[in-house]
């Protein structure tokens, strides 16, 4: 396979173990959940209409679609490892992201293959350092 | 349920509003001139930007589509669930369970990429509090003009049959 993008390093400079943590929000606004409605195009009300969400659905208030949260999580990889380098990233969605929740990522190496490839596992926490996203990637490095 | 397929232009107004919604500082995802420096060439797509062709999307679920969207009328909840959610209807009890994506070749403004979806694997589980979980996976594939595959996108969406635990 061919490395595409533009890789900020090489797979050899990475070793097993290797982590990497970014704070992605602090205090996560209504406003950018409604910022991501709109660029995303998902207007499920439970992620904007606090009526909605709280009368109809029985959720204490409205809360972040989870894709705002994985997104938010890709930056840690692409900004560790460069910019479309990635091969494969996928998540599960393990707890909701409310208003006013700060999220941290970490992302830490899991295997490096003698082509370049580089597993990658990574969590995002909320505040009270429960894990919201849970999951993996894959880049495709010069080795 | 499958659906028929669509396109997709890639536009560098998406991608920036994107880029935005998810906090990200990187110019690679506006600036022409500062991708023109690196071997993309020009602006790139943010790894999760895919799902935003919904907006190209005729069927698509979650309303919003190239209209502005009714107003739900609240169900009659019928006892209140407060903090353990779960009523209010399809729209309340489809969460998003998982979300994969596997890049072939890096998204970029001008692409026109031919959209297509498809059911993958249905399993049911059952929940942590009883009630059965149905888990559904939908497979959307990304093609651009020469046809060849830039991205899969898959998608596991729960339908809970009782309340959705926090």
């Amino acid at each position: 396979m061919t490395v595409l993008g533009n890789p900020k390093l090489r797979a050899s400079q990475l070793k097993v173990g290797d982590t990497r943590e970014a704070v992605l929000v602090e205090n996560l606004t209504r406003t950018q959940i409604v910022m991501y409605a709109g660029a995303s195009g998902d207007f499920n009300p439970i992620h904007h209409d606090e009526t909605f969400a709280t009368k109809a659905a029985g959720y204490p208030s409205v809360f972040a679609h989870g894709m705002l949260t994985m997104g938010m999580t890709g930056r840690l990889l692409t900004d560790w490892l460069g910019d479309g380098v990635l091969r494969e990233y996928g998540v599960r969605f393990v707890k909701q992201v409310w208003p006013g929740d700060s999220l941290t990522a970490k992302a830490t190496v899991t295997a490096i293959g003698g082509d370049g490839t580089v597993e990658i596992e990574v969590v995002t926490t909320n505040q009270n350092g429960e894990s919201v996203v849970a999951g993996s990637a894959r880049a495709l490095l010069p080795q | 349920m499958s659906e028929p397929e669509y396109e997709f232009p890639v536009d560098r107004t998406a991608i920036l509003t994107f880029a935005a919604a998810i906090g990200e500082t990187n110019p690679i995802y506006w600036s022409a001139s500062h991708a023109k420096s690196t071997p993309l060439g020009d602006v790139i797509a943010p790894p999760t930007f895919g799902v935003s062709s919904a907006h190209w999307n005729p069927n698509y679920g979650l309303r919003g589509t190239r209209k502005i969207p009714p107003r739900v009328e609240a169900p009659q909840p019928t006892e209140t669930k407060a903090r353990s959610g779960g009523g209010g209807g399809s729209l309340a009890r489809v969460l998003h369970g998982e979300q994969r994506f596997a890049y072939h070749k890096p998204m970029q403004p001008g692409m026109k990429l031919r959209v297509t979806t498809r059911p993958g694997k249905a399993w049911e589980k059952e929940g942590k509090k009883g009630g059965k979980l149905k888990f559904t996976e939908t497979i959307t594939e990304y093609h651009d003009a020469s046809g060849d595959l830039v991205l899969v996108a898959t998608s596991v969406g729960v339908l809970t049959e009782k309340a959705v635990e926090q």
